[in-house]
């Protein structure tokens, strides 16, 4: 049975094994002595260490991190020798305008890889792993994609939005922050909703996908007559700008109420509807705690609906919710180890963080996240990722497994002959602190030992006994090359895309 | 009707399934039994709305990207005009010094004369041509006209167009293969809810590298691909019993996929890249792959810059790739039963630019390969004297050209996936 308590777990139980799936969950793994601290400073101060992260020092973003000109719009002098060249029909001209604008969008595109790169590098080095786990979350929530946006910065602008706020106010912060946010007005064309004629697309995903969920509490006249309110919020060069000219100030009917409301007053009606704290709270559950597919069971009802009251209670703080759920008996009940599939950011960060790889190349593990489907900045559509089943088919499985053995070995498809010389990657490191855990040194601890660490969940006894047996015929000895190939195994092994 | 409707239990099919259950009884029976089923049920569920067409049919889309000049592979020769604006760029008519092919009833439409593969083609009767396909508001962005027509959606924002199909229609076990795309990465058009489409760029990239650093982890690999399966109750709400069954899945399609890629072809290809990905989807149809859709994709067709000569080469690659597949398919006895469909996110304007090239434009052509394709030059060609701000004006939406690949060929019900009613005539001989 599971347990649906949210009750604190008893710190006397807070052992290797629930401090390194806190470590999963709330970040991306780690090693065994980084497992071995978070499990000495006990349960409350490991989550609140994980919780708290600005207070953990860590490199800062600068402001000129990226460059914010690229896209912006042309000068004056430029428009005029646009509209000149127009009317004097003068192909030369506006060919050169043509190329101009192209090279633009060409450069933008190389700072969005670059963006891309320097976003996974934070996610492989941060000391505050719950923060860049988060923006990942908000990113796939709020999600917007680089292509319609057609500007780096304002993604950039975005990702920092979700860094400073991740783990801040959902109502205040995050949902009234995200209708200010320029890349999210382009991106569902807000910046063409006004007075005269309306654009409903951010008002209908505000309700949608971004508070009630599809269909909940909300009408299809609320969302007609939510748009007017969002009337005239548009942005110019990187910043939120009310533009009061466009604004609709009649009085609009939501939710039964009638008002001259704004987009804030929008918001607060969206948050006096009851779906508002529980749609997010089964967004949270299926990123931090299980993501099988079917209907939410009766235990997991259950903890939804004390999650609900505890965001509701702490005024839309989502602190309080994740600090109850990540101290609660059900987070660490078993049914919860290896309930989520790893997303394919999770698998090469979690990969290098845990069994300490090199990163090898950013670009090559983004263009492989690319291939495993999720581009980062580039979520499929306004849904952002599905998450869960939906990462996994064939072809995908093998590039997570090749990615994974790319990260340990540092040889590609393309590379012949094979030579794991160049492996540049100790696995010793992992078994290191055996004697600490499980206080025995038999071939089999050894392999029991690692199964059940990069796969983080107690391994089968099939398993075990695979690769005891392979371990025994090549020598019985945990040597370098063994525990390498061990390695390239136990990552292609099934159980290694649960997290 | 057709009489493969109360005889579902056809030749193919229970090859197919013979095959399953002799290379996997003596490992997996769980899993022959669910791949089996998922082999069978969408098979047998779907029924096309067209007399004569095969149970087993198959769609194989070809994707020019970059935008082909349609101007310049349809051949307005009979429009002074044309002449008018592409001083350079323009294909003289028929009989002249290296003149457009004539088409049967062309009525002063031809073909480049660099398509002389996919010209034989229509001369027997197995081409055709939709003119003037686009649709309003043309977005000329590649990525965003790209995304349009993927997701047939006019925002671009939508799941794929064949995505949807598949959900529609292949729901509950997902089938490993019913979609197949050549390249690394999945094309968004046959992205759908509930699953991602197969995709390799080489058929030898299709498997787990571990073997190439230690040929002495095939049978331990073996094993992990092998073992503890459960069943499908166990299955939907265990991710490990999931996991475990796509890890066989996986080893299973990658020996299928290498074993049929391996094959040699029954006709030669001509050595180039568009060849090359269609020479593989062939050899996977022989290999009576249960796959419905297979995508290819060949870039390089933006061409702003002295265009005549990089433009014959391409169109000279897809006319001779599109008849080395045909003539596989027609010598495998395939060709009744796949369709391929070619199309561009956009065609290019109607004046040449500066450079001896064009710039990005709007409504093109799309081609159709079949037994089964009504043949010939199919709508008119769009006029090349009302254009809008220098462009043409599109004449057939492309949904309606996918309302009849999902009604006519599919079996598909095309109104649920295109989200409204885009059917008007068939593209199919007799339709």
């Amino acid at each position: 049975m599971t347990t649906t308590s949210l009750k604190k777990i008893n710190p006397r139980s807070f052992d290797y094994w629930k401090a390194q799936h806190l470590l999963n969950r709330a970040g991306f793994g780690g090693q065994p002595d980084q497992v071995l601290a978070l499990r000495n400073r006990g349960s409350e101060d490991a989550v609140d260490y994980l919780l708290d992260f600005q207070k953990v020092r860590e490199e800062p973003v600068l402001a000129d991190q990226f460059d914010s000109t690229i896209m912006q719009p042309r000068s004056e002098s430029d428009r005029r020798a646009l509209r000149q060249a127009r009317q004097s029909g003068n192909e030369a001209a506006l060919e050169r305008q043509r190329t101009m604008r192209q090279e633009r969008q060409r450069a933008d595109r190389r700072q969005m890889a670059t963006m891309q790169d320097w976003w996974l590098e934070r996610m492989i080095e941060t000391p505050r792993p719950l923060q860049e786990k988060l923006v990942l979350f908000w990113h796939g929530h709020f999600a917007t994609g680089y292509r319609p946006v057609e500007d780096s910065y304002h993604m950039f602008l975005q990702n920092q939005f979700f860094r400073n706020n991740g783990i801040g106010n959902f109502k205040d912060e995050l949902v009234r922050g995200i209708i200010r946010d320029p890349a999210m007005i382009k991106y569902l064309n807000n910046n063409q909703n006004n007075r005269n004629s309306p654009n409903e697309n951010l008002a209908r995903e505000l309700m949608e996908l971004f508070t009630l969920g599809e269909g909940r509490d909300y009408s299809e006249d609320d969302i007609k007559e939510g748009a007017r309110t969002l009337t005239g919020y548009t942005f110019r060069d990187d910043e939120f700008q009310y533009n009061s000219r466009n604004h609709d100030d009649g009085s609009k009917m939501i939710f039964g109420r009638r008002g001259n409301w704004d987009g804030d007053d929008f918001v607060e009606l969206i948050f006096s509807r009851p779906s508002a704290s529980r749609f997010i709270c089964e967004k949270l559950y299926r990123y931090f705690v299980n993501d099988a597919p079917g209907g939410f069971t009766k235990a997991q009802e259950s903890v939804l609906r004390k999650m609900s009251a505890t965001l509701v209670k702490n005024k839309w703080e989502l602190k309080p919710v994740l600090r109850q759920l990540f101290l609660s008996e059900h987070f660490y009940d078993e049914e919860n180890y290896g309930a989520c599939i790893k997303s394919p950011a999770q698998l090469v960060v979690q990969c290098i963080r845990s069994l300490h790889t090199p990163a090898r190349s950013l670009r090559k593990l983004n263009e492989a996240c690319g291939y495993m489907g999720q581009s980062l900045f580039n979520p499929p559509s306004v849904k952002g990722w599905e998450g869960g089943r939906k990462w996994i088919n064939t072809s995908t499985l093998f590039i997570r497994q090749n990615i994974a053995l790319y990260l340990l070995t540092g040889r590609d498809e393309r590379a012949q002959p094979w030579d794991s010389a160049s492996a540049d990657f100790s696995a010793r490191t992992l078994v290191e602190h055996l004697d600490d855990i499980s206080g025995r040194d038999t071939v089999r601890d050894g392999v029991v030992y690692l199964l059940r660490f990069a796969h983080s969940t107690p391994p089968d006894d099939d398993r075990v006994q695979q690769w005891v047996t392979y371990v025994n015929e090549r020598g019985g000895r945990l040597d370098e090359q063994t525990l390498l190939n061990l390695l390239a195994l136990i990552t292609a092994a099934p159980e290694y895309q649960l997290c | 009707m057709t009489d493969h409707n109360e005889h579902p239990w056809s030749r193919r099919l229970f090859l197919q399934q013979g095959v399953t259950l002799a290379s996997l009884a003596a490992t997996t029976p769980l899993f022959i039994e669910r791949s089996a089923r998922g082999v069978m049920l969408p098979l047998g569920s779907l029924v096309s709305s067209q007399a004569g067409v095969p149970e087993d049919r198959v769609l194989v889309v070809v994707q020019l990207g970059g935008g082909n000049d349609g101007l310049n592979t349809v051949i307005p020769y009979g429009s002074d005009d044309y002449y008018r604006l592409r001083p350079q760029l323009a294909i003289q008519a028929p009989g002249r010094d290296n003149g457009a092919l004539a088409i049967d009833g062309g009525d002063g439409i031809g073909l480049n004369p660099a398509m002389s593969g996919f010209k034989e083609l229509m001369d027997e009767g197995v081409a055709g041509i939709v003119q003037g396909v686009g649709y309003p508001n043309p977005n000329r962005s590649h990525f965003s006209s790209m995304d349009i027509w993927h997701t047939a959606d006019p925002q671009g924002k939508n799941n794929g167009w064949i995505g949807r199909y598949f959900d529609n229609t292949c729901s509950g076990t997902p089938n490993p293969e019913v979609g197949v795309a050549i390249g690394r990465q999945a094309p968004l058009a046959m992205q759908g809810a509930s699953q991602l489409p197969v995709s390799f760029e080489r058929a030898e990239l299709f498997r787990w590298m571990g073997t190439d650093m230690d040929p002495q982890l095939e049978d331990p690999y073996e094993q992990i691909a092998r073992t503890n399966h459960a069943g499908p109750v166990e299955e939907e709400r265990s991710q490990n019993a999931f996991l475990k069954r796509t890890t066989l899945d996986a080893r299973v399609s990658s020996d299928k996929v290498r074993r049929a890629v391996a094959q040699t072809p029954l006709v030669s290809y001509p050595n180039s890249n568009l060849a090359g990905q269609l020479r593989m989807v062939g050899s996977m149809i022989r290999a009576e792959l249960p796959t419905r859709v297979y995508y290819v994709t060949l870039g390089g067709f933006d061409t702003h810059a002295n265009q005549v000569g990089q433009h014959a080469r391409l169109l000279e690659q897809v006319g001779n790739a599109l008849n080395a597949f045909y003539r596989d398919l027609q010598a495998q006895g395939n060709s009744g039963r796949v369709m391929t469909m070619v199309f561009s996110e956009f065609g290019r304007r109607v004046a040449q630019n500066g450079s001896s090239g064009t710039d990005h434009g709007t409504a093109a052509p799309m081609y159709f390969i079949g037994d089964m394709v009504r043949p010939g030059l199919l709508g008119t060609h769009p006029s090349l004297t009302r254009l809008d701000e220098g462009d043409l004006v599109h004449n057939t939406d492309f949904r309606t050209v996918y309302a009849s690949v999902l009604e006519d060929w599919m079996g598909a019900d095309s109104n649920g996936i295109l989200g409204g009613t885009w059917k008007t005539e068939s593209l199919l001989r007799g339709g």
